[in-house]
């Protein structure tokens, strides 16, 4: 689960860390006042203003700026609040702000980047650090591979002791207060959050030499959600797609994608494999959708209505492979949902397992217009021929 | 022969009481499987399933009266890796996860232990594994199994019953199938299962699907190259996946380059591997090898 950067902050608070302060708002009422109170608690007239979307390169796109004075908080607050911001990483069609951030300004000195994640080809987590901080991090990795230090923690007794003084030599914090508990901090920090990713880009040190998180990204293992409640409160919903957060609250894994060819598979591994085949065949996959392994009336009904709701639909491809669930259950199922439905668009079906000869018959027999098709390449051919 | 399970390997069922488990334990027995108790914390005395299997609280406590050889756990993933901890610790040979959605955190620990321990662990997010016409440990479904020679082993579920079918129909029949399981972090990696299908005669020819995210299939491909001198085919779901979408599996995410479906098919193609071009190339693709 992504969360928001003022977030993020409130938890790296929790462990201790020296974080650059602020407030976040949601209603431009609230613009002069929290501007007022950030100058004042943080003894700042300086801000920086910053948007919160689930999404880099904010900065790039117009979503943060520095406002030496409180005029210019205000224009900037006003500005980005409600905007429409786009990065690299929102697409083209961006992200509508409804939140903002109105920190302290700091006098920098060094920016650094820093994070922690978990290492599968390891099975540790590490720590990824740069003295080329608040740049984006892919180009440092792709043009100067050599800056971006790691340093596993595995679960041997000194590892995390070994990596901290490993990371604070190669980015030379050697003569900063504190450092050493600060890293250890923020790994107690990534540990006991469940996080799969701690990101700080950039850690700065401030001509008072102090090390302050200027901005903070944390993503959170979601099966871990249930052990911490307050942070499960954090999810912004409005940061999902509509038609994702839908199919969730249905129990169905769904994720849209550009193409016409709507694909209701039962299996992540079925579902990717049949998105491909419909490439491979000439078509363009309009979705990754996952039912499940009860694949019953309900759950395809449900399926049909969120891949419908996608308007470049122009066939449905389903496929099914009916191991404990018999396919002439999953058949029946489908008959059942098509005519509730009143379906008009193609509507391809592949099922494969117990009793799919039954299930075909039971989908040819049918007085609906359903195309029946027996492997997956013949139900992709007819998917995307029947819509050219 | 077969790999890690035959007709004579002693099961025991974790969770037995709950719907999953008590489900799933008999449409085992009903393969063959020998399902001899299951185990429930505070259940203990109880019979569980049509076939009044004894429940105990624990492992611990069945094994007094039970040989045990492999446990399978169907268990909510909050308790999950608690109950993977406990079989390791009472050294069962073959630990069997089914469980979907258990925290990366509790995984790395489960696997740390694992590590130093000599227990083997499937899964977990897996559909367990089954030799065929003798005996299946999970939830695979066992009527589409036929006695062969080709060993499966896949990341995802469904893929799995979809291999097996098609290697069944174009008539070369399984050994044994393993679904490794579609978590970042897992008990068995490929080449752990790809070392038991090399030293098993009838095992001809293995079958390896993979997926987008990590880079398990890439560091499988080289220790084929070096050390297999049997036919391997593989498939990899995801060529048009989005990079930074998570695709059903919580492992399913592309971070980096060499974690797509493009750069594993070509490193497993540079390594000597048969990559089919389609999921339902699978099964011809092997007959064209050992057919």
């Amino acid at each position: 689960m992504k969360i928001h950067e003022y977030q993020a902050k409130e938890i790296l608070k929790k462990f201790n860390i020296p974080i650059q302060e602020g407030y976040a708002i949601d209603n431009n009422t609230d613009i002069d006042d929290t501007i007022k109170k950030v100058q004042t608690d943080f003894n700042s007239e300086a801000v920086i203003v910053k948007a919160q979307i689930h999404a880099g390169g904010r900065g790039k796109g117009g979503g943060v700026k520095y406002c030496p004075t409180f005029e210019d908080a205000q224009e900037a607050a006003n500005t980005i609040l409600g905007m429409n911001l786009i990065t690299h990483q929102t697409g083209p069609e961006g992200k509508m702000v409804n939140k903002i951030l109105i920190t302290q300004a700091l006098d920098i000195q060094k920016e650094y980047y820093f994070a922690i994640t978990f290492d599968r080809s390891k099975n540790s987590d590490v720590f990824i650090v740069s003295t080329e901080g608040g740049v984006d991090i892919e180009e440092v990795a792709e043009n100067n591979p050599e800056k971006i230090i790691k340093s596993w923690i595995d679960d041997s007794p000194n590892a995390l002791e070994n990596a901290v003084k490993e990371i604070i030599a190669s980015l030379s914090l050697e003569k900063f207060e504190n450092v050493e508990q600060m890293f250890k901090d923020l790994y107690t920090c990534y540990i006991e959050s469940d996080c799969s990713l701690l990101e700080i880009n950039p850690l700065v040190s401030t001509t008072d030499q102090e090390i302050i998180a200027l901005d903070a990204k944390v993503d959170i293992d979601s099966n871990s959600l249930f052990r911490h409640p307050e942070i499960a409160a954090y999810h912004d919903k409005s940061e999902e797609d509509p038609l994702e957060l839908q199919a969730a609250e249905y129990g169905l894994n769904y994720i849209k994608l550009d193409g016409n060819v709507g694909c209701m598979v039962n299996g992540a591994g079925l579902a990717m494999a049949t998105m491909d085949i419909v490439k491979h065949c000439g078509g363009e996959p309009a979705n990754f959708l996952d039912v499940g392994g009860a694949a019953n009336v309900e759950t395809i009904k449900n399926g049909f209505k969120i891949i419908l709701s996608d308007k470049n639909v122009k066939s449905i491809l389903i496929n099914i492979f009916g191991g404990i669930v018999r396919c002439d259950r999953v058949a029946n199922g489908v008959i059942q949902a098509v005519k509730e439905l009143e379906l008009d668009v193609v509507v391809v079906v592949r099922l494969q397992g117990t009793n799919a000869k039954l299930a075909k018959k039971i989908l040819d027999e049918s007085d609906i217009e359903l195309i029946s098709a027996e492997t997956i390449n013949e139900a992709a051919t007819k998917a995307v021929e029947m819509i050219k | 022969m077969s790999i890690l399970l035959n007709k004579n390997t002693n099961i025991l069922v974790q969770g037995i009481t709950g719907s999953e488990g008590s489900f799933h334990a008999e449409q085992m027995i009903e393969y063959g499987s020998k399902v001899v108790c299951g185990v429930t914390p505070g259940k203990g005395g109880q019979t569980a399933t049509e076939n009044k299997l004894p429940v105990f609280n624990s492992i611990h406590d069945a094994k007094k009266e039970f040989q045990v050889d492999a446990t399978v756990i169907f268990v909510p993933p909050r308790f999950a890796a608690q109950a993977i901890i406990e079989a390791i610790k009472e050294s069962i040979e073959l630990i069997v996860c089914i469980s979907e959605g258990i925290p990366v955190r509790d995984m790395v620990t489960v696997k740390n232990m694992l590590d130093k321990s000599s227990s083997t662990l499937i899964g977990p997010n897996c559909p367990g594994l089954i030799t065929a016409e003798e005996s299946k440990i999970g939830i695979t479904p066992g009527f589409i199994c036929k006695k062969g020679s080709v060993g499966i082993l896949s990341r995802s579920g469904t893929l799995t019953y979809e291999a097996i079918d098609q290697v069944v129909n174009v008539g070369l029949g399984i050994t044994t199938a393993v679904g490794i399981g579609g978590d970042p972090v897992i008990g068995s990696s490929m080449i752990d299962i790809l070392k038991h299908f090399k030293d098993d005669n009838d095992t001809k020819g293995i079958v390896m699907i993979g997926e987008i995210g990590g880079n398990m299939e890439n560091d499988a491909a080289r220790w084929v190259k070096e050390n297999l001198n049997k036919p391997v085919v593989s498939f990899i779901a995801g060529q048009t996946a989005p990079k930074g979408k998570r695709m059903g599996h919580a492992g399913a995410i592309i971070s980096e380059g060499s974690e797509t479906a493009e750069a594993k098919i070509k490193i497993l193609k540079e390594c000597g591997i048969s990559v089919a071009n389609t999921v339902s190339e699978i099964g011809i693709t092997m007959k064209s090898l050992i057919g």
